[in-house]
């Protein structure tokens, strides 16, 4: 069963833990540039917002690869750069919807979240839980119980 | 590793930048942001310059834990003669500035001389360069930020910067960074207005490495939990903020009010955190819109708010409507409390002003309770306040000084002398509610005794941050002591003095502190750091840094005799709440506090306790 990041950005208080598990689990170094989600503050709203891959079904960054150096993973379902494979041509980052699988400078390849082998290291450094991992068939479970408690019109008990 | 091991030097004078290796030995001695800092400025700069001199020097510096993961680690300072008390001055502060310039590759950067003319800082990972800022001066914090990264085309990059109270020399003025925070006190602000530097604008890419990762990541997690886990930064400081002081304090009856005059206020309830979350009756939303953490901040005590748009500061003004930082504790404190005003988004838009210009809200709100003391005892006259009544109570007032005075015009420079000057000018000096020039920050010392000792002898003049007895005397953190009695005090101080001398030199926040331990930062720090940090090790650094920073003020011309505190708080009595009838105890504390830090009886270090610490 595959799992998926849940992100709630009402959550989030914008501290970038996330951001430095992430570089160092992936680049061995506290770097919030090499990280693979990324939090966007907007301060005059005053939210704060983690971005990641989403792990599309229909890849686009995966069908626009010319050499097929993106490929999914059976175990978690996520999209993954083979690096001896990926010439760094950057089409998969124009196909990309959302701008999230980008360039590397420094080893001329690209980069994006594959879910850490299925224990995500930002979901495990949110200090809010506003980054989760849970059941992929059910992401939109608590958001689901939140609407059902609000909208339940059932008859109170009455004397 | 930890350390970036490279500091910058900026020649502003010449308009040069280089970089040079960091003294690895003081940083063995001295850990770093605060403590490293101070020795450098030591070494550097003549204690007796004028500190808007070009003679005098300002340090911008990170700590070794800066830029890790270690929660709440994103702290830097601001390290220099301070403009508003001429005594050393470190102001540190939160937001985002800290890790870039970490993760560009720098501890510190130290600026010498003055520029011939406007000029900011912007440094990329090696590269620094100083740029023009003739467009910007004039601008305020918020819209140099803006417009820097706007110009760079990098959304990303950080920047600290002056407002025009800083640039126009308002001795209160602070360094803003990230829109709302700021290394707040002593008038570091100023300083870099007098050397022409407008920003420092920063980008680093480079990331941060610790000594042992595998070890760091458990001391790390574990300090994560022991926060997590606290009542007051697991529960209090995120739901509340800081502000969730305001009531206790209060009820405490070391709440100063309208100068110090009272120890509690009448509106305290009005301006609390509890009233910031409280639906209003006119548009039936709140002041306060969510919280907010620093980097690597597991706590997120920031609060982040909004004023009702039709109140009369921002109505038909769009750009205060916005949500931005406010209120936290000091700040509502200074402004309200000390001033009488219980007028919460008077004061939120108050606070916002001192962002957008970049000023301390407590040393302006204490003056502008100073001040509004000589209005009514007839000192002051509207001829002087350019027309403004300036009486307790009045949100108008208040609001008015506090954008003069981040223009730096009219009455508003005046205020922005801080209050020793100001009350100094008007015959008054005894009004001026301070230490060694610096306005009190929000705790009466006559309803907690140990505090009137750590404010009489900060090296900053009078603070909280130096020795926080607070958290004993009233919170009962590590352990409850009695906050109307001076007994036992001097070791407490000393021993809160020392340990947040650590923590401010590590490169994390002291609210740590109200649930960490230095057994708890003691791991932390020995994982990233090479060399081996015990306890016990980082408890002679702090006492070093300590000792360190006296001297700096001994050699500047303040003595024993500036260990003191305004009249009023050792002469006349509180009149309500549990402190009623007591005044501060200094006399009994200050001999046995001397004593306890191996001081001559005049306060002065003995050779004996000056070679113990090598200082």
């Amino acid at each position: 069963m595959h799992k998926s990041l849940l992100i709630d950005p009402e959550k989030c208080t914008g501290c970038l833990q996330c951001e430095m598990a992430c570089s160092l689990d992936n680049e061995g170094v506290f770097n919030p540039t090499k990280s693979r989600i990324k939090v966007f503050r907007f301060h005059a709203q005053g939210r704060a917002v983690p971005y990641t891959c989403t792990q599309c079904a229909e890849a686009w960054c995966a069908e626009a690869c010319p050499v097929d150096a993106l490929v999914r993973s059976k175990e978690t379902g996520a999209v993954e750069v083979l690096d001896d494979v990926c010439v760094g041509c950057k089409v998969c980052t124009i196909a990309c919807p959302f701008g999230t699988i980008n360039y590397n400078q420094a080893t001329g390849k690209v980069v994006k979240c594959d879910l850490c082998e299925g224990d995500p290291e930002c979901a495990k450094a949110c200090p809010t839980e506003a980054i989760t991992y849970v059941d992929a068939n059910w992401t939109g479970l608590d958001k689901m119980r939140q609407w059902a408690d609000k909208t339940d019109n059932s008859a109170q008990a009455s004397a | 590793m930890a350390w970036a091991e490279q500091i910058l030097r900026v020649d502003l004078t010449n308009g040069t930048c280089k970089a040079e290796p960091l003294n690895m030995e003081w940083a063995r001695k001295y850990l770093g942001q605060r403590g490293l800092a101070t020795k450098y400025l030591s070494e550097e700069i003549d204690p007796k310059v004028d500190p808007m001199s070009p003679d005098n020097k300002l340090i911008m510096t990170t700590g070794p834990l800066t830029g890790t993961c270690a929660s709440t680690a994103g702290r830097y300072s601001v390290v220099t003669k301070g403009a508003l008390t001429g005594a050393i001055a470190c102001s540190n502060s939160g937001g985002f500035f800290g890790n870039e310039m970490k993760n560009a590759g720098w501890d510190m950067i130290i600026f010498e001389g003055k520029s011939p003319k406007p000029v900011y800082l912007l440094l990329q990972d090696d590269n620094a360069e100083l740029i023009d800022a003739g467009d910007y001066w004039g601008a305020s914090c918020w819209d140099v930020e803006e417009g820097i990264k706007e110009k760079h085309g990098d959304p990303l990059i950080r920047v600290a910067s002056i407002g025009v109270s800083g640039e126009k020399g308002v001795k209160i003025a602070c360094v803003v960074n990230d829109m709302d925070r700021a290394a707040g006190r002593s008038g570091v602000g100023a300083v870099m207005g007098s050397k022409n530097l407008k920003a420092v604008a920063i980008r680093g890419t480079k990331g941060v490495p610790v000594k042992d990762t595998k070890a760091f990541m458990a001391a790390t997690a574990a300090g994560k939990e022991v926060l997590a886990g606290n009542a007051v930064t697991g529960e209090g400081l995120p739901a509340y903020g800081t502000q969730v002081l305001m009531n206790v304090i209060n009820e405490t009856g070391a709440l100063p009010t309208r100068n110090h005059r009272d120890v509690q206020f009448e509106g305290a309830g009005d301006i609390s955190a509890e009233a910031m979350v409280a639906k209003r009756d006119s548009d039936g939303k709140a002041n306060l819109i969510t919280n907010a953490a620093c980097f690597a901040c597991t706590i997120a005590c920031g609060r982040v708010s909004q004023i009702e748009r039709t109140h009369y500061t921002v109505k038909d003004r769009p750009q205060y409507q916005i949500v931005s930082g406010g209120l936290e504790y000091e700040a509502a404190w200074a402004l309200g409390a000390a001033t009488g005003v219980n007028d919460l988004d008077a004061l939120t838009f108050a606070n916002f002003i001192c962002n957008e210009q970049g000023m301390d809200p407590i040393s302006l709100g204490a003056t502008v309770g100073a001040a509004m003391e000589l209005y009514e005892d007839g000192v002051l006259t509207t001829a002087q306040t350019g027309g403004i009544e300036l009486n307790f109570g009045s949100a108008e007032a208040l609001t008015a000084v506090t954008e003069l005075c981040g223009k730096g015009e009219g009455f508003g420079a005046e205020i922005g002398l801080g209050s020793k000057l100001f009350c100094e000018k008007y015959g008054k000096p005894e009004l001026s509610m301070s230490v060694k020039g610096q306005e009190f920050p929000a705790y009466d010392s006559r309803g907690i005794q140990g505090m009137g000792l750590a404010y009489a002898t900060s090296n900053r003049g009078a603070c909280h941050l130096r020795g926080y007895t607070v958290a004993s005397e009233v919170l009962g953190i590590p352990e409850k002591t009695d906050p109307l009695v001076p007994d036992g005090k001097a070791g407490l101080v000393k021993a809160f003095q020392d340990a947040t001398a650590v923590f401010d030199s590590a490169g994390i926040c002291i609210f740590t502190s109200f649930a960490w331990t230095l057994d708890d930062v003691a791991p932390q720090i020995d994982a990233a750091c090479e060399g081996e940090w015990t306890v016990d090790y980082l408890l002679e650094v702090g006492e070093r840094i300590w000792n360190m920073e006296r001297q700096f003020n001994l050699a500047a011309g303040f003595t024993g005799k500036d260990d003191n505190l305004p009249q009023r708080l050792l002469k006349d009595a509180a009149k309500t709440g549990p402190a009623e009838g007591l005044t501060n105890q200094l006399d009994k504390m200050l001999p046995e506090y001397y004593a306890a830090r191996g001081w001559t009886v005049d306060g002065v270090p003995t050779n004996e306790t000056l070679s113990r610490l090598a200082v």
